[in-house]
């Protein structure tokens, strides 16, 4: 399968980032277009292009859009989620950096179809980079009419406010996201109600991704068939992946759906020094970890829950065989703990007690019954916590134990850095042991 | 210190931003930490001020976020990603060397106050990992050395410039920016790097493209399946 660059086509004109640079490209065509539509009907060609949201959870767009209830004298929300955090996920930051106005096209369509008059682009904080770029989008947007009030002289008035976070994983969590925007502890809150009837300030909201929404101009003005050519049946469309680890080109990669791991990492240039893939994550650290025997299984939503795991954010971490799966497991485990908001036991309690027991067996202390131990506490956490962050902290281990329980056996007795020397994963040139 | 009149004003820029004004308590922090160094509790009775809620919620959001400092903060704040794809792949032997040459562990701030060294978490650059951050900003595919380089440099007061974004300022500027992110250096430095262009150079190399618009375009596709 072939590479096809659609978001990323242009992003090797520096002006991109520019109002003028994107329009360049047709950039704000699909807005017109849009504001000449029935918002229902730009619901509806949503819906009917399937896509599907890049966040991770993969839940169909149009279909969470029309759930917002409409003509009901309340205002909406719409809010994108710009706080991309998860380990091995780092495409939703290179999309606001480089192509920044097909996000806020994006947005102000889709606040349209929603009949949003505000819009929220929450962007974790540790990426000054990322926030500037953005709200220099939206600050040209605004001075071009096509932001604000009145827009282009349809009539539709849409702002949008770029928001800061301030270093909370946890807040990528759509509702926290909500507390979070709201001027609250990132916490999540109990669904239902959903967003989409009780979101920010108790509003019908819609929160999308940012790579989600970045799809919409072009789908508005390409339209459903066009669309359609990419992907397969339940996973249209095409994906910007971003593939890192111990390949020889990591980077961003955007692909339709369906494309195999094999392939991209061809694309990719291979493993370093040709050595074999030890173990790949599809989408991040919450999903379960798969090995060189699954590199040719389609990278779509359906055939990656067939293989026991998920397509997640789509983008693939790959580790070679100097990586000690104990010690990459642990370090997960060391973010979930720390990135655990704290307010439900089951995630706060269980991932302090995870974390200790891997951690002693990364340093050759661990035993059989902590095996168990720690199979059971995985089992304790998951589906009994609050959000989705309980269930991902219960991911790594069972499936790193799948694949590589001899690993862990040897960490009761052997530290990990003793069975796999860390200098030899280092990337770079004369790395020397610690 | 106490609250000045410009502050405040900025304050209410901040509140108008927003339908509700304790949805402007985090960009608030953001600013109170860039104007006084650090989270105060006079800041912090700023913002609860302008919020319109109590020094006790304000302080419990504060306390919540990893990015506001409760303790004076350094002139740059260096953070290293020992999270698994950064620290495996040397992020590790970066943190080990910056402590080593700061004389500082995790958290802490040098002497002199003119650094503060931070293990962090996943800075969404996986694919230019091992990653730094200096006041926020990327230093991508850092060794060991480089990254050493990086912070005697700054100490000497030397230009240093992000791998993709403009030239370091100091912490307390990156924290402004948060607040009010239109400072007008969108155009600086080089945001876009070979990496975030790898799929595209490839794709141009052996003549790949997305199919363009179906001629003539059909009116409508098959029906989702969700």
């Amino acid at each position: 399968m072939t590479l096809t660059p659609v978001i990323t086509e242009h992003w090797d004109d520096p002006e991109l980032y520019t109002l003028a640079g994107y329009r360049r490209y047709g950039g704000y065509r699909a807005l017109a277009t849009a504001l000449k539509t029935d918002p229902d009907a730009l619901i509806s060609l949503v819906k009917d292009s399937g896509l599907r949201g890049r966040g991770g959870a993969g839940f169909p767009t149009g279909l969470k859009w029309s759930f917002v209830p409409q003509n009901d004298g309340k205002e909406h929300y719409l809010v994108v989620n710009g706080d991309e955090s998860e380990p091995g996920a780092c495409k939703d930051i290179p999309i606001l950096l480089a192509n920044p106005h097909s996000l806020v096209e994006g947005v102000v369509i889709t606040a349209y179809a929603i009949r949003a008059k505000r819009a929220f682009i929450y962007v974790r904080g540790e990426v000054p980079a990322a926030i500037r770029r953005i709200a220099n989008a939206v600050a040209e947007a605004r001075a071009a009419g096509l932001v604000g009030t009145n827009i282009l002289g349809s009539g539709v008035d849409v702002d949008i406010v770029v928001h800061a976070g301030a270093g909370a994983y946890i807040c990528g969590e759509e509702t926290a996201l909500l507390d979070s925007l709201e001027g609250f502890r990132g916490q999540p809150r109990l669904k239902p109600p959903f967003p989409a009837v009780a979101g920010l300030y108790a509003s019908p909201t819609v929160i999308n991704n940012v790579e989600t929404i970045c799809n919409i101009p072009y789908i508005v003005d390409r339209g459903v068939a066009w669309f359609r050519q990419f992907g397969t049946e339940k996973s249209p469309g095409f994906k910007v992946m971003a593939v890192s680890g111990h390949v020889n080109r990591p980077g961003i990669y955007e692909a339709p759906l369906g494309i195999t791991m094999r392939e991209l990492l061809d694309y990719a240039g291979g493993m370093r020094d040709g050595r074999p893939v030890k173990f790949w994550l599809p989408g991040g650290s919450s999903v379960p970890m798969l090995t060189a025997e699954h590199l040719d299984i389609p990278l779509t939503y359906e055939d990656m829950a067939a293989a026991g795991t998920m397509l997640g954010t789509g983008t693939p971490m790959l580790f070679d065989d100097t990586v000690s799966v104990v010690k990459a497991v642990t370090r997960w485990l060391e973010f979930y703990k720390h990135e655990s908001c704290g307010k439900c036991t089951p995630c706060r309690e269980g991932t302090y007690f995870i974390t200790g027991t891997l951690e002693r067996f990364e340093h050759g202390h661990g035993s059989d019954a902590e095996l168990q131990t720690l199979t059971d506490l995985c089992g304790q956490i998951a589906g009994r916590s609050f959000c989705a962050l309980g269930d991902a902290a219960a991911t790594p281990y069972p499936a790193a134990m799948k694949y590589f329980r001899d690993e862990f056996v040897a960490a009761t007795t052997t530290p990990a850095d003793e069975q796999f020397d860390p200098a030899a994963s280092y990337v770079f040139a004369g790395a020397t042991a610690r | 210190m106490p609250i000045s009149d410009s502050t405040r004003e900025q304050l209410d820029e901040l509140v108008a931003r927003y339908p509700r004004p304790r949805s402007a308590l985090m960009p608030m922090l953001h600013l109170l930490q860039s104007i006084e160094g650090e989270v105060t509790p006079d800041g912090i009775g700023a913002c609860a001020d302008a919020a319109g809620v109590s020094a006790a919620e304000a302080t419990a959001v504060a306390s919540f976020y990893t990015m506001y400092k409760r303790r004076p903060g350094a002139t740059h704040h260096i953070g290293v990603c020992v999270n698994t794809m950064c620290g495996l792949l040397g992020g590790d032997a970066v943190y080990d060397a910056l402590a080593q040459r700061l004389g500082v562990g995790h958290d802490q701030a040098t002497e002199d106050g003119a650094f503060w060294l931070e293990r962090i978490e996943c800075q969404a650059a996986c694919t230019h990992a091992p990653v730094m951050t200096v006041d926020w900003e990327f230093m991508d595919d850092v060794t060991p050395s480089s990254a050493v380089d990086v912070v005697d440099r700054l100490a000497r007061g030397e230009e240093v410039a992000s791998t993709r974004g403009p030239v370091i300022r100091d912490w307390r500027a990156s924290e402004r920016t948060l607040a009010f992110p239109e400072d007008g250096l969108a155009g600086e430095g080089t945001p876009v790097d070979a990496k975030m262009l790898a799929g595209l150079a490839v794709a141009k190399e052996r003549g790949m493209a997305a199919p363009g618009v179906p001629d003539p375009a059909p009116t409508a596709g098959p029906e989702a399946t969700a």
